[in-house]
């Protein structure tokens, strides 16, 4: 999979291990290149893990509200279905992004970007309404093991976008500054990535945490 | 102000233990020499761009492999002071809850800072070499890696003479982890200093997976790998799906500790058993981490010394692979007396001893690759052989562990003690005594004296036995674990003060490694021809140390073993590839980032722990920072011209 996200610059080396023994100094980079996504891939693989055990965490914990508020009580899923649209659709945006770039098209890719971070941060703003909304319900971190883990699950999720956001915007300015090249190429792809994954974790989020423990 | 002054330092300093007081004076002292030494040798700027920032694969393991013996002394310290205590609980030399300090920091500093940071300086050092690379995937990763590791040690650490240290237990058990059981800081040093160096074995495990799979000399093949290669490959994967667990653990704990949260306390319908099940779910696949590229080194070094091909290659690989899945489906094991019931019991018993089929398949490997070789009994051979008895007595102990119903008995006893003792010592350390005796000439250019290696193998060996041979029988008279004193007519003294015996033998063994060491440099006889053993693979077809760039051509290999067979042909008169011409090679700059960063993260995990709301901002708000400036920077590797390797090579070889 590493190889199909550097089609473009796959090609010249072939499937040759170890930087630079076919010289050239060009192909080397885009060596460098296919390195870090595929470590980017392996990096994925524990972010797995990570949401995983948090995911095991809520599961045990979820019936776990000690006499206070439930899920079922305090939470509005109006809220959290117009946020999984949001999501979902900057999930979308990033993919043109991705085709804006593979055609050359700067302005596009960063408009693209640009797009996809604005969706991203209104669900940041919806998720922390949403936290404040609760708080204001009674239910806080420390209230019982249901909403301790609530609110860490959700809000991992949640930092990870806000993470994904500062990276966004300082592609942008990468971009604006340097064009497309070999170096930003394999940035894009890798942000894209990490921004498709999250939206898969959140389809999780939502099943598990929201769907089957709200409805 | 001035009582202000020194309410804060007698809140800030741990107070009123001679011992460690003792040990703040001679931190102070010396810092304060440190700092005189660099500055008057003039030293700081080579410090900075000679190591502080280098992102060589060779300087980052060999800083490893220091900070890793410190730790050794360190936590040995810690075991011969708990041995004094048991040896004669009458003196009461350490009272409860110094004894508590010291066995948590003892767990802690042996797994987690000193055979950790071995492993790493060994991969390090060793893994490009073998592949025939010229770094790792990601040096600036790498030294990173290596920054936070350092740097979550010294938190750790520091907690020793700051804070107050931890005395929960190495795993920090809830309730007791928890803030009602510990109120102190040394738990919250505790979270932070695991969790820093935690993230940088994380990345070192992505790092090598990445290096072995895409960067080997052309023409070498999965299956030609030498063994050690595997075994990190092995480790790695291993690391990867183990330390993600740790990380989440860590910070369920500190927030329940930090924010109220109740996932772990008794109250709030916490739940103190998942705790358990998630640090062991980690725990257990750790201790794998640490001893499969142990076997590695074993099979390198049997394999070299036998002048023999190992055997049975395929079924090792295939060993060790299985060893890193199965390693996370034994974790309940450690907990059989929790009260999960039979099946499940059943289950976790039917894994662990699963497990031991595999490894019963390298020992007799091992042997094999002995049996009719031309043995020579040099000090990395001499740890190799001691391995394997102590190995399969450890192993043996501990399928008798497995056996759930029987573990009802065994649990927390000296008998566990003293098998994970075994294991780990027999296993780990011998096996990393045996690489960095094999490979001290590959990293440093020169032999250590073998007359005093042998005198410290022999003390290492007989004294481990006469300490924890002891500990099987008390613990099956009834002795458990942490515990500090006992009466005099529970009979359990003699075996204690023998015990007590084995340990000390083994700090005079470590005094005779310092002085070998000494000793070697200071009669230092530079390695003339880089292949130190007659080695077999391709970190001995380089000069010893190895130059920046590692290999001025990048080898081409056919086959297993590829150093040996070219020597075979060399030797048989076969005519030789042409050499290719030499071309520039492509060369990561050195970077202050990585140091930068983790002191970033430091000053955070220091604000944590006091709670100090600006301490934490200016640590996190320097961390990204870091991350930016990173992210921002593309100027960041050069290459290295044609006349300058020719130079270099011929320095090295002597040849001009």
């Amino acid at each position: 999979m590493a190889h199909a996200t550097t089609k473009s610059a796959a090609g010249a080396h072939g499937g040759g291990h170890g930087a630079g023994h076919a010289g050239g100094h060009h192909e080397e980079h885009h060596d460098q290149e296919s390195l870090k996504t595929f470590g980017f891939w392996l990096f994925l693989i524990t972010d797995v893990i990570l949401f995983g055990t948090l995911f095991a965490t809520f599961v045990v914990l979820r019936l776990n509200t000690d006499g206070g508020p439930t899920g079922a009580e305090l939470i509005e899923l109006n809220g959290i279905i117009a946020s999984t649209f949001i999501l979902l659709t900057s999930s979308f945006t990033s993919g043109v992004a991705v085709l804006e770039m593979n055609k050359g098209n700067k302005r596009g890719l960063i408009l693209w970007l640009a797009i996809t971070a604005l969706l991203g941060a209104a669900f940041i703003y919806l998720e922390v309404t949403e936290f404040i909304h609760l708080v204001h319900e009674g239910a806080t971190i420390g209230t019982s093991a249901y909403w301790s883990a609530f609110f860490t699950l959700v809000g991992t999720h949640g930092l990870h976008v806000s993470v994904g956001l500062v990276w966004m915007v300082a592609l942008m300015l990468q971009l604006s500054r340097r064009g497309i090249t070999p170096v930003t190429t394999r940035k894009v792809n890798i942000i894209s990535l990490y921004w498709h994954f999250l939206d898969v974790v959140w389809i999780f989020v939502f099943t598990i945490v929201y769907l089957m423990g709200v409805m | 102000m001035l009582d202000k002054i020194k309410d804060f330092a007698s809140e800030f300093f741990v107070t009123g233990d001679p011992l460690v007081l003792g040990a703040q004076v001679s931190i102070g002292l010396s810092i304060v020499a440190i700092i005189f030494a660099l500055t008057f040798f003039k030293k700081w700027k080579w410090l900075w761009t000679e190591w502080l920032t280098s992102v060589d694969h060779k300087k980052i393991g060999i800083m490893y492999i220091i900070a890793s013996i410190l730790m050794l002394f360190r936590g040995g310290v810690d075991a011969l002071l708990m041995r004094v205590q048991l040896a004669a609980p009458q003196l009461d030399f350490l009272h409860a809850e110094h004894y508590n300090q010291i066995f948590t920091t003892h767990g802690v500093i042996m797994i987690l800072f000193m055979a950790m940071p071995l492993m790493f300086g060994l991969f390090n050092i060793v893994v490009p070499l073998q592949i025939g690379a010229r770094d790792v995937a990601f040096p600036f990763l790498n030294s990173l890696s290596f920054w936070m590791f350092f740097f979550g040690a010294m938190l750790f650490n520091v907690s020793f003479v700051i804070g107050g240290s931890p005395d929960a237990g190495w795993l920090a058990y809830p309730p007791l982890s928890e803030l009602s059981g510990s109120p102190g800081l040394g738990q919250d040093f505790y979270i932070w200093g695991i969790q820093i160096s935690g993230i940088g074995s994380l990345a070192t495990g992505i790092n090598f997976i990445v290096t072995i799979l895409k960067m080997r000399a052309p023409g070498m093949k999965l299956m030609q790998m030498p063994m050690f290669v595997w075994s990190v490959l092995s480790s790695c994967i291993t690391i990867i799906f183990a330390f993600p667990i740790l990380t989440v653990t860590l910070f369920l704990l500190f927030l329940d500790r930090y924010l109220g949260a109740h996932f772990f306390t008794l109250d709030g319908g916490g739940n103190p058993m998942m705790y358990i099940n998630l640090i062991w779910m980690w725990g257990h696949p750790e201790v794998y981490i640490v001893v499969l590229p142990a076997f590695g080194i074993f099979s390198e070094v049997v394999s070299a010394f036998s002048k023999k091909k190992l055997f049975g290659y395929k079924s090792m690989v295939f060993a060790l692979m299985s060893i890193s899945f199965f390693s996370f489906f034994t974790w309940a094991h450690h907990f059989f007396t929790m009260g999960s019931g039979a099946d499940v019991n059943a289950f976790f018993a039917i894994t662990t001893m699963l497990i031991a089929i595999p490894t019963g398949v390298k020992v007799f490997n091992w042997l094999f690759t002995m049996y009719r070789g031309r043995i020579t009994f040099s000090t990395p051979m001499m740890w190799a052989v001691a391995f394997i008895p102590c190995f399969v007595v450890g192993g043996m102990t501990g399928v008798m562990l497995s056996v759930a119903p029987a573990d009802f008995q065994f649990h927390n006893s000296y008998f566990l003690i003293a098998h994970f003792h075994q294991v780990l010592i027999g296993g780990v350390v011998f096996g990393y005594f045996a690489g960095l005796y094999y490979w001290w000439p590959k990293m440093f250019g020169f032999r250590l004296h073998e007359g005093i290696g042998k005198w410290a193998f022999w003390f290492w060996n007989i004294g481990f036995y006469v300490c924890f041979m002891p500990q099987y029988a008390l613990g099956l008279m009834g002795m458990t674990r942490r515990v500090n004193a006992y009466d005099f007519d529970m009979g359990w003294q003699p075996l204690n003060v023998v015990s007590t015996v084995g340990a000390f033998l083994m700090g005079l063994a470590f005094i005779f490694q310092v002085w070998q060491i000494a000793h070697s440099i200071k009669f230092y006889k530079k390695e003339k021809d880089g292949d130190a053993w007659d080695g077999r693979t391709l970190e001995w077809s380089i000069p010893s140390p190895a130059p920046l760039y590692n290999f001025a051509r990048l080898p081409r290999v056919t086959s297993q073993d590829d150093w040996w067979e070219r020597k075979q042909r060399r030797a048989k008169g076969e005519p030789e590839e042409p050499l290719a011409p030499l071309e520039p090679i492509h060369m990561p700059k050195n970077s202050g980032i990585p140091f930068i960063m983790s002191v970033c993260w430091f000053t955070a995990g220091f604000g944590f722990v006091w709670d100090w709301k600006w301490m934490i901002v200016l640590g996190l708000a320097g961390v990204i920072a870091c991350m930016l400036a990173r992210s921002f920077s593309y100027d960041t590797d050069y290459y290295i011209p044609v006349d300058e390797i020719e130079r270099t090579e011929a320095a090295l070889r002597g040849t001009k």
